[in-house]
């Protein structure tokens, strides 16, 4: 449909005069060791797209240097809060998460696969909704907001240890309902200025929206820290700030939308590697 | 108001006799300016980490002050040279009186 070819040299071409530089052919691997996948061929799925980016690859150098290493990420420090969490007992049952799951490494790869089916619940569960279940179900404690802090910090602990692993979401079988739902959405024009996820993040990636350099909107590397607001973001926030932005009303977080959103777009970066928690502007 | 404070410091373990290294120090902290209000309109009282200090066996090897600009946990990033063996030893001054302490020592290869 598109010479996404043509349109990324153009792109490329553009940014040369552009201020926001973003050294689109880096790599990156952290701390020396974890080689994260930042551009992959595109999963069968997407239509519209060959190439898939993560959003590190749009980034400014100094922005891109701070995921480089762990002690320049400031969202490692919600990463060792998340640690000291899991480590912790919590609710009537006396329990802590590292009771059944021992480590945080126990759990490498979990994030990559998640949003999922749950079987026994007969319902898609975010990874948020996953670690409620264990905290009513299994420590007896009280359930945690939808991206509020203590959310997010596992999250982003449960994202570090997986990182480099590949995105890989399920989209068939009893999924299928809900994302072909998630897919209607983001096709869908939402709001006063009448914008869909795809105008920006499918039709103009790479280019300017006013001052901010679109990527894919990839979810790969959330939980997110962002240097305009200095803490972790969770992709339902996220989410809500970009239909918020096309002047709509947003549905909130954790409702059967945004998870069916979520499922849908985590599934356009299959292939990518998990790198939360990742560094944006 | 000290609570979550964490200092973090990163310092080869080793280097050359003359060697310039690169020390990068990180503490958690909420640097509350002093410039916001509450909900109820109350201005929130500054709390901030007003001090850094980096000492070599006793010598002063950097000695910054902080001012209620500065944004939430502050990094630090800088050199040094190490003319012999020894210990670094970092301080953060907070508003409230606490002092918080790390050391790191560092050998010649």
């Amino acid at each position: 449909m598109k010479n996404t070819m043509l349109r990324t040299a153009v792109a490329a071409a553009a940014l040369l005069s552009a201020p926001a530089f973003a050294d689109e052919d880096a790599n990156l691997v952290i701390n020396d060791e974890i080689e994260i996948t930042v551009r992959a061929a595109a999963p069968a799925h997407m239509e519209n797209v060959d190439e898939i980016f993560s959003g590190w690859v749009f980034r400014s150098d100094e922005t891109q240097a701070m995921q480089v290493d762990d002690f320049d990420n400031p969202g490692m420090i919600w990463v060792e809060a998340g640690a000291e969490t899991f480590a912790s007992v919590d609710g009537s049952e006396g329990k802590s998460c590292a009771s059944c799951h021992n480590s945080p490494e126990d759990l490498a790869g979990v994030k990559a696969v998640y949003p999922k089916w749950n079987e026994a619940a007969g319902e898609v569960r975010t990874i948020q909704m996953q670690v409620n279940d264990c905290r009513e179900n299994r420590m007896g404690a009280e359930p945690w907001k939808i991206d509020s802090g203590d959310m997010l910090n596992m999250e982003a602990l449960l994202a570090s240890v997986s990182r480099g692993v590949p995105v890989n979401v399920a989209i068939d079988g009893p999924v299928q309902s809900t994302w072909e739902q998630g897919k209607e959405i983001y096709y869908t024009r939402f709001g006063q200025l009448e914008l869909s996820c795809a105008n920006c993040h499918e039709d103009n990636y790479g280019n300017m929206i006013r001052a901010d350099h679109l990527s894919q909107g990839q979810i790969n590397g959330f939980p997110t820290y962002r240097l305009k607001n200095a803490k972790l973001n969770g992709v339902q926030g996220r989410f809500k700030g970009c239909v918020r932005d096309t002047r709509a009303e947003p549905f909130s977080a954790g409702s059967p939308e945004f998870i069916a959103l979520e499922l849908y777009v985590a599934s356009r970066g299959n292939g990518l590697s998990v790198e939360g928690p990742s560094v944006r502007n | 108001m000290a609570s979550g404070v964490k200092p973090r410091v990163k310092v080869p373990k080793s280097a050359a006799a003359g060697e310039a290294i690169t020390i990068k120090t990180l503490i958690s902290h909420n640097m509350e300016s002093g410039q916001r209000k509450d909900s109820d309109g109350n201005i929130i009282p500054r709390s901030i980490i007003n001090r850094f200090t980096c000492d070599f066996n006793g010598q002063n090897v950097i000695d910054i002050t902080l001012e209620p600009a500065i944004s939430t946990n502050p990094y630090f990033e800088f050199e040094a040279l190490v003319p012999e063996a020894g210990e670094f030893k970092f301080t953060w001054y907070d508003d409230d009186g606490d002092v918080y302490e790390d050391a790191k020592p560092i050998a010649i290869a």
